[in-house]
């Protein structure tokens, strides 16, 4: 009997893998994806130095066998210093994001469900955050709450939860008037049934691709925010800061600014052509 | 509806997000856990030029009095006078704006003109080799930081080629130009500066270059993905029995109605614009307003900071509205409502 419960289920698993193995480009995000992770979970087993480790003797050493990237103004291997920031630089980018897909999502459910003065009191407050460049408003509120990666952390979800209420907002409006909905509502199930079993699932697949867009936005962010001196402060390993320092360096160690900002690129790149990858093979109007 | 009723309804509705705006900063820069004072008057002040300068600023009041005294003052043209360089905001960033204005004007018409023809081009020869590149060069400059880009284009025009100089409005040794907008081009230009302008050319291209490239690909793609959808259309294959040219589909059918969705997003991309905007002026030196915002952060220099942001809250709210009428000029189809 579970059998041919789970056969649909299968089918269409196996038909997004297909779909997948079409899309190089989804197949290359995927691997970056999974390299970045893996690259941050065994940071000890890969880096040969310690991050943090000064050699007066070997100050702003270019790329060589010793030091793959070179080493900093302290002598710190800049390698090790780039595996060790990829810890920093994912957690920052998925907490940005899981706090701004929970909360814009509570946000968004709770407005289109409950509507009238609270839905245009939150959408009023969500399109002042949207209206406006949200890089001026994390400044901000990272130079009241004081500098740190925490808080950019912080100052980063605040400005980001907008787009998650928003989007659930008018899924959930959009599903609330399916027939299925109104069938399900004649059996008798109860209202928030209703919003949590059946509306709710239904909304995640754009929050999905969102979500994995955003892990590399966030990201980026985060180093910016570093680069202006509000984020991870030095000596730590962040990508960002790296640049900053790197950058007083230019004109004689090219390597020192260059190496962290190819890093951020590549993931950055992996995550969006994930998310554009997730976004066809989620979408039912592509399927089939 | 007539357009004007529409144009201000559309001024009203600025209203609320700006009470909003200075609300928000407002209140979180008065939760601080940092000392402005100090800072301001330096660690050999007395208790008592502390308290006085307290009061001066006028610290000792409620919070909700505080803002309506700020809401009155801002209405009145008036952002405070910054702790750090001990003059008026408003006068501090206006001095700043023209140099914010010159670099965005030219990454606007970097990235516009660029943008538009590359993703024409990709969405005219979709699935061809010229597609593929466009859109691997698209998601390559989303991707990448900006700062990080113009830090590699220093190293190789400055740094290795050293062609281009390293940041900066103008070299130390020309004279500026005599203001007249304040944008260092055009007043050259207009008083037949000829040294200050080559000069500050010179400095102006890696900075709105840098800017441009990554929204190139914003609106390559943007471009790319109407123009796809506007190809389709029953009223370009009209167009195409009637004899005329590829071309000319394009030019005087196509473009103009693939540039609406791009317009609209305009809006966005502006925003997105002057993000970029304080990193490039950060990477450049550039003494724009977004030089000026993180001087004052690393103060902690509150008036600075919520003149900035009203200031950027209140020319995104105006290019948004003429965003919004030129869409209703473009697009005639467009109902008021």
């Amino acid at each position: 009997m579970w059998k041919e419960d789970v056969k649909p289920v299968l089918k269409e698993m196996r038909y997004s893998l297909h779909m997948i193995r079409q899309s190089p480009l989804t197949m290359i995000g995927i691997g970056i994806f999974l390299g970045i992770i893996l690259v941050a979970i065994f940071a000890p087993y890969i880096a040969p130095y310690d991050p943090n480790e000064i050699n007066p003797p070997a100050l702003l050493q270019p790329p060589s066998q010793q030091h793959f990237f070179g080493t900093d103004e302290a002598g710190r291997d800049i390698f090790s210093r780039i595996v060790y920031g990829s810890r920093i630089s994912l957690k920052a980018g998925f907490t940005i994001t899981i706090i701004a897909m929970i909360v814009g999502s509570i946000i968004g459910i709770i407005s289109a469900y409950v509507g009238g003065v609270l839905d245009s009191i939150l959408m009023r407050i969500a399109d002042i955050f949207l209206s406006f460049p949200w890089i001026v408003m994390a400044m901000a509120i990272t130079a009241v709450l004081g500098r740190g990666i925490t808080n950019t952390v912080i100052a980063l979800s605040i400005v980001w939860w907008p787009i998650y209420a928003r989007l659930i907002r008018s899924q959930a409006l959009s599903i609330r008037e399916m027939p299925y909905i109104e069938a399900i509502k004649a059996l008798g199930a109860s209202r928030l049934r209703r919003i949590f079993i059946h509306i709710f699932p239904n909304c995640m697949a754009p929050v999905l691709v969102q979500a994995s867009l955003d892990v590399g936005g966030a990201i980026m962010w985060c180093a910016a925010l570093s680069f202006i001196g509000l984020g991870a402060q030095p000596p730590a390993p962040e990508w960002g800061a790296m640049i900053t320092i790197g950058s007083h360096y230019l004109r004689e160690s090219w390597w020192y600014a260059t190496f962290p900002g190819i890093m951020i690129l590549v993931v950055v790149l992996g995550f969006n052509l994930l998310g554009d990858g997730l976004r066809d093979i989620l979408d039912p109007n592509l399927r089939r | 509806m007539h357009i004007w009723q529409y144009i201000l309804k559309r001024i009203v509705s600025i209203i609320p997000v700006l009470i909003g705006v200075t609300m928000l900063t407002f209140f979180l820069s008065h939760i601080i856990p940092g000392d402005p004072i100090t800072l301001a008057l330096g660690p050999t002040a007395t208790k008592e030029q502390k308290a006085a300068f307290h009061k001066k600023m006028g610290m000792d009041k409620p919070l909700i009095i505080q803002y309506g005294i700020y809401l009155n003052q801002v209405l009145h043209g008036d952002l405070g006078v910054s702790l750090r360089t001990k003059g008026a905001v408003l006068e501090d960033l206006l001095a700043y704006f023209p140099a914010t204005l010159e670099l965005t004007i030219g990454a606007m018409i970097v990235c516009i003109f660029f943008g538009i023809y590359l993703g024409t081009i990709s969405a005219v020869k979709k699935d061809k080799p010229v597609d593929h590149a466009v859109r691997v060069f698209s998601l390559i400059g989303v991707s990448m930081p900006i700062f990080w880009l113009g830090f590699m284009l220093l190293i190789l025009f400055y740094g290795i080629f050293p062609i281009l100089p390293g940041g900066g409005r103008l070299s130390s040794f020309v004279a500026r130009p005599t203001p007249i907008t304040g944008l260092y081009l055009l007043d050259s230009l207009l008083t037949g500066n000829w040294v200050a302008f080559k000069d500050s050319l010179w400095h102006i291209i890696l900075p709105t270059f840098t800017l441009g490239f990554c929204y190139i690909a914003l609106i390559s793609r943007m471009t790319r993905s109407s123009m796809l959808e506007v190809l389709h259309q029953n009223y370009i294959r009209t167009a195409k029995t009637k004899g005329l040219s590829e071309k000319g589909v394009i030019r005087y059918h196509a473009l103009r109605n693939s540039l609406i969705p791009v317009v609209t997003a305009g809006g966005i991309l502006f925003a997105q614009l002057m993000s970029g905007t304080i990193l490039t002026e950060i990477t450049f030196s550039w003494p724009g307003i977004g030089l000026y915002a993180q001087q004052s952060i690393m103060y902690l220099d509150y008036n600075a900071i919520m003149g900035f942001v009203i200031v950027v809250a209140l020319i995104y709210a105006v290019v948004n509205l003429v965003i919004d009428i030129l869409y209703l000029i473009i697009d005639p189809r467009i109902k008021l409502h």
